[in-house]
């Protein structure tokens, strides 16, 4: 049997994890074992949660094997792998894509409906509003009713404007 | 400070009472934050880490909750220090590992303490004894509000609260609770309340947290996700499944009395029994025969002694109060004899423990056939 990571050598490591009702099996040869870290089982289960092996590969060959980096802290993938913790806040817009699965599977939901510091609690107001003028939009859309529609138009212009200006993230 | 003239004596502590304390023995809300313009703790070089402490650790000082609090960095707490504040769940032991970087702050009555630089930025738990979980949200949701008047927190509108582990994300929030569960554990019963508690995807972890053994028949009751939940519903959620299983305690404990009274008085009396003529005792068996002892007190089964005592020696018979009181380094084996020698004279003045009358004549046998 081959590496699942390389495909060149023989895989002499295999892991079977199951999580939920799910099962994963992975065989790897021992030098990309070492490299993913596999001699440390909870971060290896995290890290296999969270890309799967299958995305891993696609962005170590699309990125020539250097895959994500955070701009803000220089945290790899590969560290996230290791660690099974982020580098910083702004990790989270970084791995967003690789994150989202494993949010779905850890959590009740993937977007947060509790507690919102004061200070931004306006910022939230703004994103609820532009949903209501979205709504409002195709509504007037779909009415035909043109002028109401080109007054909302200006309207979300405003709102995303003044967002962007508050909620900085 | 020192920190040992700051904590307050376990006699003190072990008398404080709460609602459904026999049962419960404390509540806890503790919530995750970080700042927004730094690497969280784990991955911040040592100067990133000192800045944000010193950020930090001057916001909270300044609540007016904080009035009178110790608060230190650790680097300069002893390992002994460090290792009593686990015992008295006051820190993890992960922020015990800590040292420069990292720093606590604990306020007069031990009710609040925050942990700066553990695997987030700030972790702070508000402590209530008994079931209390509405009271300790209400502690630390106010005192949140005022530091996030003076901390820029890392929050972002979809994901809440960012935090190092994605699995704290969101809320930030972990509410637990601590249950002594003897009756549960005696009849059998744990492990089936245990798997349905999980299934509700709730934790049930030990005496000590993540990944430590239920000593003393101790467990500790916590949400897991974080994520897609108001807070309230949190406490909400945790609150009905603790009264479920108080409920199924108290009935496992009738029971036992009403079924298998030999049995219960036999596991009691011989703990009370090792505990009042040992000479070298293992801090987890002391523990393990003190929760007996505690449910013996529960039961009415030792007249006129109070839980408080228990609990006390639940404290002090730790391996780090234990040394505390004694200045030259013991091994485990002096710790053992100095234990037993303690708990023996502790337990002078309690007699052994009485077998409570048959209710009717036969009543327990014809019962149990039902």
């Amino acid at each position: 049997m081959l590496c699942c990571i390389c495909k060149e050598k023989e895989a002499t490591v295999h892991l079977t994890q199951i999580a939920g009702d799910k099962m994963q099996k992975v065989d790897l040869c021992e030098e990309c074992a070492k490299t993913k870290g596999v001699n440390d089982p909870t971060g290896f289960s995290l890290a296999d949660l969270l890309l799967g092996l299958g995305a891993s590969q696609e962005i170590e060959q699309a990125g020539g094997g250097a895959g994500l980096k955070c701009p803000a802290c220089g945290f790899t993938q590969a560290d996230f792998k290791k660690a099974g913790r982020l580098g910083c806040p702004v990790c989270y817009q970084t791995f967003a894509e690789p994150l989202e699965g494993l949010l779905k599977t850890m959590h009740k939901g993937t977007r947060h409906v509790g507690k919102v510091p004061a200070s931004l609690r306006q910022g939230r107001d703004f994103s609820d509003r532009l949903t209501h003028l979205q709504k409002k939009l195709a509504k007037a859309i779909e009415e035909e009713d043109f002028e109401e529609a080109a007054i909302l138009r200006d309207e979300i212009k405003q709102t995303t404007a003044r967002a962007a200006n508050t909620t900085a993230t | 400070m020192d920190l040992n003239g700051f904590l307050i004596p376990p006699a003190e502590s072990a008398r404080r009472k709460g609602p459904h304390d026999r049962i419960v023995m404390s509540s806890r809300v503790r919530l995750a934050r970080n700042l927004k313009d730094a690497a969280f703790p784990g991955w911040a070089k040592k100067a990133e880490r000192i800045r944000v402490l010193e950020i930090i650790q001057p916001a909270i000082e300044t609540l007016p909750e904080m009035k009178d609090a110790f608060s230190g960095t650790m680097d300069r707490l002893s390992t002994l220090d460090k290792q009593i504040l686990v015992e008295r769940h006051l820190i993890s032991r992960e922020h015990a590992a800590k040292s420069a970087g990292s720093g606590l702050v604990l306020n007069r009555d031990e009710a609040l303490c925050f942990m700066i630089n553990e695997e987030d930025h700030l972790r702070m738990q508000a402590l209530c004894p008994g079931l209390q979980l509405r009271r300790a949200w209400g502690t630390m949701d106010a005192a949140d509000s005022v530091l996030e008047k003076k901390l820029t927190y890392a929050f972002s509108p979809d994901l809440g609260y960012l935090t190092a582990c994605p699995t704290n994300l969101g809320t930030g929030i972990r509410v637990s609770a601590m249950l002594h569960l003897p009756g549960l554990v005696l009849a059998e019963q744990i492990n089936p309340i245990i798997q349905s508690v999980n299934k509700l995807g709730l934790a049930v972890r030990g005496l000590y947290g993540e990944g430590t053994e239920a000593l003393g028949n101790v467990f500790q009751v916590s949400n897991q996700m974080t994520l897609g939940e108001t807070e309230i519903a949190i406490v909400e959620r945790l609150e009905k499944v603790l009264a479920q299983i108080i409920e199924h305690e108290e009935n496992a404990r009738a029971s036992l009395l009403e079924k298998k009274p030999k049995m219960v008085y036999n596991h009691i009396g011989r703990a009370y029994g090792i505990l009042a003529n040992s000479h070298s005792i293992s801090s987890k068996e002391t523990m393990n025969l003190l929760s007996l002892m505690r449910l013996g007190v529960d039961m009415g089964l030792f007249p006129g002694v109070d839980r408080s005592l228990v609990d006390e020696l639940f404290i002090l018979t730790q391996p780090a109060h234990l040394q505390r009181q004694h200045s030259e380094k013991l091994s485990a084996e002096d710790r053992d004899l100095i234990r037993a020698d303690m708990v023996r004279e502790r337990l002078r003045p309690v007699g052994r423990p009485v077998t409570r009358p048959p209710a009717e004549p036969g009543g327990g046998l014809d019962k149990s056939a039902m």
